[in-house]
């Protein structure tokens, strides 16, 4: 009795994946006896309701991984309807849908946001090195070069940029010190200098140096991705000049990394080539973005990723020229608070997953 | 505005001209300027305090400009034209007795005496850093900047400096070492100097000793140290340098005590309370930071939007602090009351001797404090 029983609380979750009517023959199919039929009644009576588990049974009891999910995916549409349900009911006087959390909406809000109307960072904006450029008088011309020694990596990569930045030109470092470099430059009328810095043959740092006096920022470049592995892209980019996105530079830090990307192309875009150049700030990384647009009527645009992809993340930013020894810095990432956040995440898990080891 | 400005316990200098005042109490940072005629060569460069009585803040910019700001009037009161922008950026401004000492980086430095237009110049080197006034002894000033050693002048007599440092011997290589003193402070009640320098060391210089090179020398971090300030008690310096490193270093063996965490840009302005332990520093990244020199904590950051040059605290005392002290003194003062009443009833009951020196104690001292006393001398 007790193994026929069992025997038809363990059929029932596999009759939910076949088809339904099938239960109802089935109890009076396997027993045979007329003493069991008595019994197959009140099952056969019990059947249509499905649910006649005993009281303390719980998804988490079952050991077959695949059933367990199904019956959790089931419990979890039931309680959706009967939210649906409730809510629906409820009507006008239902509560407001709970917005849910995200690492983006519990940020402490940063007290260094700009505001647009805020007059002194207007004025700060309106004389800081950059100002030449947003006035109007100076034309952007960038030299790009690498750190001794590059490898095809970093070769190609630096190609691949003076397409993208208009009026690039891109030199062969030859050992040279930065320091003499620059001078130089400025004689020339250059008005950016971007070192590639090369590790183990991968790009992974930039200098960006702004140059009549200008900050110079030291970024950590990550993931880069060359045309060739680019999946879909389009055809080289022209001689056009791109149009600029900067997204998410709210911060006064954002807004003068801002300044300075954004002085790296000409002033007015030609539309006509049909190309963007995106700097997306998100959670202190910079994803920088190449792509060719269609307006495929009013509503859609079509869009083709081109050139380099890669990502920045801001560790210096000194006012200045290139002088890493004597020069000051307006911004140095200081890591060991990140560390220590790191190591104690991993102490915490540690602990946590010893607990429940020792614990029966 | 007059209201604002009596408030403010810390004034910052910022690079777009603007002088800021901020309450820490009431935690707020109000701009004194006038908006429309803001500009790039009327950058703040040095701050000092007009008096004694720290009434009147003088403002040096770029333009070789002083402003003197009235802090009871909230205006700007006077200004005068000592010297050009091409005679470089002042690095020092101080007053004694009615008259002004400014120093430039070219080196010229002058004093500035009321009512008559000469002054007295001294020619202090070139490329000075910095200029300080020994506040003991206000006609002693010290100067020092790049490849220009420190040298203490006495301004009744220009012509010489009382004391001219020498450099360190050669390095273990046999070569010069450089020298760049980036700034200095007079150490109390002693004749000692204090500076620091743009290759990360704090040296300590004795005129009083007949060496003339540094009588300690202690090491920083690799970044040129900018800033220096002595706090209330002795023996230990704060400095920082162009990473936003702070560090209090003990003085007696020239070993890092510990590090004020939190800034994030170069330190460009640092100044000790002259009682409290509580430091305050300003710099490129735009915040003015008061940490306690005690546990080395944070107390108060304000965002103040500019780039930041140079600070200066008050002595008065911040008005949170002085209020909750006084607080204190009263709570303590109720208490014994109540608790010298349970004692008048125990007394009374038990030694009649006792009772009669009390008796006279209380006859001879009124008031409240005489009940602690009693209490002192009963046990």
């Amino acid at each position: 009795m007790d193994v026929v029983e069992e025997h038809d609380i363990q059929d029932k979750p596999t009759k939910k994946k076949t088809k339904k009517p099938k239960k109802q023959p089935k109890p009076p199919h396997e027993n045979g006896n007329d003493s069991m039929i008595e019994k197959t009644e009140p099952e056969h009576v019990d059947a249509p309701a499905e649910f006649s588990f005993p009281p303390t049974f719980s998804v988490s009891e079952i050991k077959n991984k695949q059933r367990r999910h199904l019956m959790f995916m089931k419990l979890k549409q039931e309680k959706r309807k009967k939210k649906k349900k409730e809510r629906d009911a409820l009507g006008d006087k239902a509560p407001p849908k709970e917005v849910p959390k995200t690492i983006e909406n519990q940020r402490v809000y940063d007290e260094t946001t700009v505001n647009p109307e805020d007059e002194e960072v207007a004025f700060d904006e309106g004389t800081d090195e950059f100002s030449a450029y947003f006035n109007r008088l100076t034309n952007p011309k960038v030299l790009i070069t690498t750190s001794d020694r590059p490898r095809g990596r970093t070769v190609r990569f630096c190609n691949q940029l003076a397409t993208v930045i208009p009026d690039a030109h891109v030199y062969y470092r030859r050992g040279l010190a930065l320091k003499k470099v620059i001078p130089q430059c400025i004689a020339r009328g250059f008005t950016y200098l971007m070192v590639i810095n090369e590790d183990r043959k991968v790009p992974n740092g930039m200098v960006l140096c702004h140059l009549p006096d200008g900050p110079t920022a030291h970024f950590k470049v990550s993931s880069v991705r060359l045309r060739k592995e680019m999946k879909r892209r389009g055809k080289d980019p022209t001689e056009h000049s791109p149009e600029v996105i900067l997204n998410n530079f709210t911060t006064r830090l954002g807004h003068s990394m801002g300044r300075l990307f954004a002085a790296l192309f000409p002033h007015d875009p030609q539309f006509v080539g049909r190309q963007v150049a995106t700097f997306h700030n998100q959670r202190d990384f910079i994803f920088f973005r190449f792509h060719r647009y269609i307006f495929k009527n009013e509503k859609r645009v079509g869009i083709q990723e081109l050139g380099p992809r890669f990502t920045l993340k801001l560790r210096s930013l000194q006012k200045g020229t290139f002088d890493s020894k004597f020069g000051e810095y307006e911004w140095v990432l200081k890591v060991s608070s990140v560390l220590f956040l790191i190591y104690y995440q991993i102490h915490v898990k540690c602990c946590t997953s010893k607990r429940y080891a020792i614990s029966p | 505005m007059a209201d604002k400005s009596q408030v403010c316990s810390v004034w910052v200098g910022s690079e777009t001209g603007i002088l800021k005042g901020v309450s820490l109490s009431k935690k707020q940072a109000f701009n004194f300027c006038e908006m429309s005629c803001l500009s790039r060569d009327q950058e703040v460069c040095v701050l000092g305090w007009g008096d004694e009585h720290e009434t009147e803040v003088l403002v040096g910019s770029v333009n070789g400009t002083v402003k003197t700001f009235s802090t009871e009037k909230g205006i700007f009161t006077e200004t005068r034209q000592c010297g050009e922008s091409t005679q470089g950026r002042f690095t020092g401004i101080a007053v004694t007795d009615s008259a002004l000492i400014t120093c430039v980086e070219t080196g010229l430095l002058r004093v500035w005496k009321e009512g008559s237009t000469d002054t007295v110049e001294i020619n202090a080197g070139t490329n000075v850093c910095r200029m300080r006034q020994n506040p003991s002894q206000r006609n002693q000033v010290a100067t020092g900047g790049k490849e220009n050693g420190l040298k203490v002048w006495d301004l009744e007599r220009p012509e010489t400096p009382i004391f001219t440092s020498k450099n360190v011997r050669n390095d273990w290589l046999d070569m010069r070492v450089p020298e760049w003193v980036r700034d200095m402070s007079f150490i109390p009640d002693s004749d000692k100097i204090v500076t620091c320098t743009g290759h990360h060391q704090v040296r300590v210089y004795d005129p009083a000793s007949p060496q003339r090179r540094p009588v300690l020398e202690a090491h920083f971090g690799e970044y040129p140290l900018t800033a220096l300030s002595l706090p209330a008690n002795q023996d230990s310096v704060v400095v920082g340098n162009t990473h936003g490193e702070l560090a209090i270093l003990d003085l007696r063996k020239g070993l890092v005590r510990g590090c004020l965490k939190g800034l994030a840009g170069g330190v460009r302005g640092l100044q000790c309370h002259p009682s409290l332990p509580l430091v305050a520093t300003c710099g490129l990244d735009r915040f003015l930071r008061v940490h306690s020199l005690e546990d080395r904590s944070l107390q108060h950051k304000v965002y103040l939007k500019s780039r930041l040059n140079c600070v200066l605290l008050s002595s008065k005392d911040l008005e949170l602090s002085g209020s909750a002290v006084t607080g204190d003194v009263e709570e303590v003062k109720e208490e014994g009351g109540e608790v010298d009443e349970v004692w008048d009833t125990m007394e009374m009951i038990n030694d009649q001797a006792k009772k009669r020196a009390t008796d006279e104690e209380e006859a001879v001292v009124p008031g409240v404090e005489k009940t602690t006393k009693k209490r002192k001398v009963v046990k």
